[in-house]
């Protein structure tokens, strides 16, 4: 059957040059702080289908069971449709917001279901956490290198992002109350420290006990409120879990945020953030402006997946599939990175972070990688303040492993180029040094 | 008429050449066209075949839409396409091919030398650097040979940056060069069917240089149009910018670069596929001539398909 012939809508006048400064000048101010940088325009190669692609934080949904699927959907459709196609509550469905401390008592967190608000990804809780806190110009402390994806979020609120230096053992805490010292000197008061504390992304580094107890004394001290951002925890492929920051403080001064992404699908946007009542009431406040609840549909979705009691058996599953990938990306980054490469080992999550001789810029090596089909996020991205330009995050979970080893080896190889032309060139070419002769009779003449 | 659109392809711009698509893709269909959308890839001769145009509109930057792979790939199949033919092609993107073409027609550009890493490799031309910086001067410019949108362009101010500087260009492609430093206005002359249009001024109100976030992010560049100058300048500036397009055979279509220094023009890069997005400069000079962007299309399709009328 022909579907009936819908009139064409007419046309909005196009956009021409000359609009476009009129435009211009209706932009709020904090889109200023809101770029496109030249390396995400480089990155729109790396969607097509014969690039490696070691840039996305892509969870592998290919062993997500499709019956599973079929049996939820048609469960939905058959005693719960109603419900699942109405508004609702924009803290989120009671039912969900009671599942969710179960999976946070996964990692032996508790947390108390009045507590919990459910959000369009953990992407939207940091948003919310951030409107609600932040004034334009406030600080903000994070980790460095820090999720590249959080930094966008506090541009658009202006915030003043100060960057701490992570080792292997996460976050350094001693840096962390110097920063923190200084800035109380000068009169400022951050709002707050903002942490992937479990298998970074994207350092892949885990922040340790001693200093798990730091940073939360340390909030407690200054008075400030520390965001633990968690969407990694349950991907832990060995060693003992660690306590969380919100278990150690008790939910005084810290504010859980978590997602289904990576332990169920990305796809459902689905996501929550635990936070003291005041708080809560602020981030509630913020969501009814931004979008009124999050889809009912997909809350119900998620809670009848939760209660199938296959989840478990599941995130099992993810585990497996990452643990080897893991162990091929390290294994190809020991045999194919040049000598005085560095990089993390990570026990869980979907990043290794990688870093090399000083000379390499990851921005020039990218623009290689992607003329030879491989992609992946360049250090710089994780930073606010130019550093990381010899670093890049190489993610394991989205990828086979022959894929990833043979992406890998193109990166080493693209690297040990670089490398070996920048020593032909500063060992020949005897420049003088900064400051030399040259440039001084310049300076003159100009 | 059966138009192929041929935009996105894999170059490191890409995503301005989308833009660009979209923008040609509207237009060509407002304007009575039949448009077949070709993102140009390991299959582009078959899409060709299959869409069986009468004419291709190339909307593709950077690499393989600029350097005369694919207008080639057009010749062969007997498809007119827009824009400069493939040796116009070749020549204008590759900034060292250009500037010897300006040496040799007496076209203004900066002093410059080029880099390649087989040189390099093989010769040791590195041992050069020092006798490049004496003449050259500090600060000069290492940029590669045959990028667009400043990717991979380094200003040098201290000669301890320079080897880090030529790895970078050099990481853009095969060839780079070194160039003199030139302290001038940033001016672009679009040039279609032999005409010069009103000159654009690129004034960055953040950046020291015009470079990709500038160029593709609305209000980071100030444009004028037409750019204030004097009447002997825009005489001479408009005369330099056709010698160039003459010299390398594109004075159909192709958008010129220049700084304007004290001493007159310099011509920088000669684009023979000017980008068509929305901050793009030729449809900006085209709009200051009373051109609409419907109407610039309509032209640069005339330009491609037949006698002009
Ligand atoms: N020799 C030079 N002197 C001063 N500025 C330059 C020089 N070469 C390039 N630039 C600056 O860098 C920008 C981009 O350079 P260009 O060679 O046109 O690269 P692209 O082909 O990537 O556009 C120019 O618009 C100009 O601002
Ligand atoms: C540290 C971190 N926080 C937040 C997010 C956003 O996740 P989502 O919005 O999908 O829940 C991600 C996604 O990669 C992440 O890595």
């Amino acid at each position: 059957m022909e579907p009936e012939q819908v009139p064409p809508a007419p046309r909005r006048p196009r956009t021409e040059a000359r609009d476009l400064e009129r435009y211009a000048a209706l932009f709020a101010a904090r889109t200023r702080q809101m770029r496109s940088s030249a390396m995400r325009n480089m990155m729109s190669i790396a969607t097509r289908p014969e690039v490696i692609s070691l840039a996305g934080g892509l969870p592998d949904t290919s062993t997500f069971p499709a019956d599973l699927f079929e049996e939820i959907a048609a469960g939905i459709a058959a005693d719960g449709l109603a419900g699942a196609l109405q508004y609702g509550p924009t803290e989120g469905l009671d039912g969900l917001r009671e599942a969710i401390p179960e999976v946070m008592a996964r990692e032996g967190t508790g947390a108390e279901p009045e507590d919990v608000t459910v959000t369009t990804g953990g992407q939207q809780a940091l948003d919310l956490v951030t409107r609600a806190l932040v004034d334009p110009g406030d600080v903000l402390l994070c980790d460095a290198p820090t999720y590249p994806g959080a930094l966008p979020t506090f541009a658009a609120y202006q915030a003043d992002v100060i960057q701490v230096e992570c080792d292997s053992e996460g976050m350094r805490t001693d840096l962390l109350e110097q920063t923190l010292t200084e800035l109380e000197a000068g009169g400022k008061r951050p709002k707050f420290i903002y942490s992937v504390p479990t298998f970074q992304n994207p350092g892949g580094i885990t922040l340790s006990l001693e200093r798990r107890r730091q940073m939360v004394e340390i909030a407690r001290r200054f008075e400030i409120l520390v965001v633990e951002d968690n969407p990694y925890g349950l991907l832990r492929f060995e060693g003992d879990p660690l306590p969380s920051l919100y278990s150690i403080d008790g939910g005084g001064f810290v504010v859980y945020v978590g997602t289904f992404s990576k332990i169920v699908a990305a796809g459902l946007r689905l996501g929550w953030v635990v936070a003291p009542p005041p708080v809560r009431q602020k981030i509630v406040l913020g969501k009814q402006a931004a979008d009124l609840c999050t889809s009912n549909l997909v809350q119900e979705f998620a809670l009848r997946f939760l209660q199938s009691g296959r989840f478990d058996e599941y995130v099992d599953g993810l585990r497996e599939v990452y643990r080897s990938r893991r162990d091929a990306m390290l294994g190809a980054i020991a045999e194919y990175f040049p000598h005085g490469a560095d990089w993390s080992r990570p026990e869980g999550g979907l990043f290794v972070w990688a870093t090399l001789p000083e000379v390499i810029d990851t921005g020039d090596l990218l623009a290689k990688a992607l003329g030879e089909n491989v992609a992946f996020v360049p250090g710089a991205e994780a930073f606010v303040d130019g550093r990381g330009t010899n670093s890049m995050r190489l993610n394991f979970s989205g990828v086979p492993e022959e894929r990833i080893i043979e992406g890998v080896r193109r990166i080493g190889r693209l690297a040990d180029r670089m490398l070996g032309l920048y020593e032909t060139i500063a060992n020949t070419a005897e420049l003088p040094l900064p400051g030399g002769p040259v440039e001084k009779e310049r300076r003159k003449a100009g | 008429m059966k138009v192929a659109l041929l935009s996105g392809g894999i170059s490191l711009e890409r995503s301005v050449s989308l833009q660009s698509g979209r923008r040609v893709a509207d237009s060509l269909r407002q304007l009575g066209h039949e448009v077949a959308r070709i993102d140009p890839g390991p299959g582009l001769v078959t899409d060709l075949t299959e869409a069986g145009p009468e004419v291709a509109f190339i909307a593709l930057h950077g690499r393989d839409g600029e350097d005369g792979t694919v207008q080639a790939l057009l010749e062969l199949s007997g498809v007119p396409f827009t824009g400069p033919g493939v040796a116009s092609c070749r020549l204008s993107s590759d900034k060292g091919l250009a500037k010897h073409v300006f040496g040799m027609e007496g076209v203004p550009t900066p002093a410059w030398f080029p880099v390649t890493e087989a040189a390099i490799r093989d010769y040791g031309a590195a041992a050069g650097l020092p006798a490049a910086i004496d003449r050259l001067g500090l600060p000069l410019v290492a940029k590669p040979a045959s990028q667009g949108s400043a990717l991979g362009l380094t200003v040098v101010t201290d000669p301890a940056d320079l080897p880090a500087a030529v790895v970078t260009a050099l990481s853009y492609g095969a060839s780079a060069l070194l160039e003199e430093w030139v302290d001038g206005r940033e001016l672009a002359v679009s040039v279609i069917g032999g005409e010069p249009l009103p000159i654009v001024e690129a004034i960055p109100t953040e950046r020291p240089t015009y470079d990709f976030e500038a160029r593709y992010e609305i209000g980071a560049t100030r444009f004028e149009t037409p750019a204030r100058l004097s009447e002997a300048d825009r005489s001479q500036v408009e005369q330099v910018a056709l010698a160039a397009c003459d010299a390398l055979g594109c004075l159909d279509l192709a958008r010129v670069d220049m700084l304007l220094a004290d001493d007159g023009p310099r011509v920088i890069e000669v684009d023979p596929v000017p980008g068509l997005t929305e901050t793009s400069l030729l449809p900006q000079a085209a709009e200051a001539a009373g051109l609409s962007f419907d109407a610039l299309v309509e032209r640069i399709l005339g330009l491609a398909t037949g006698p002009d009328t």
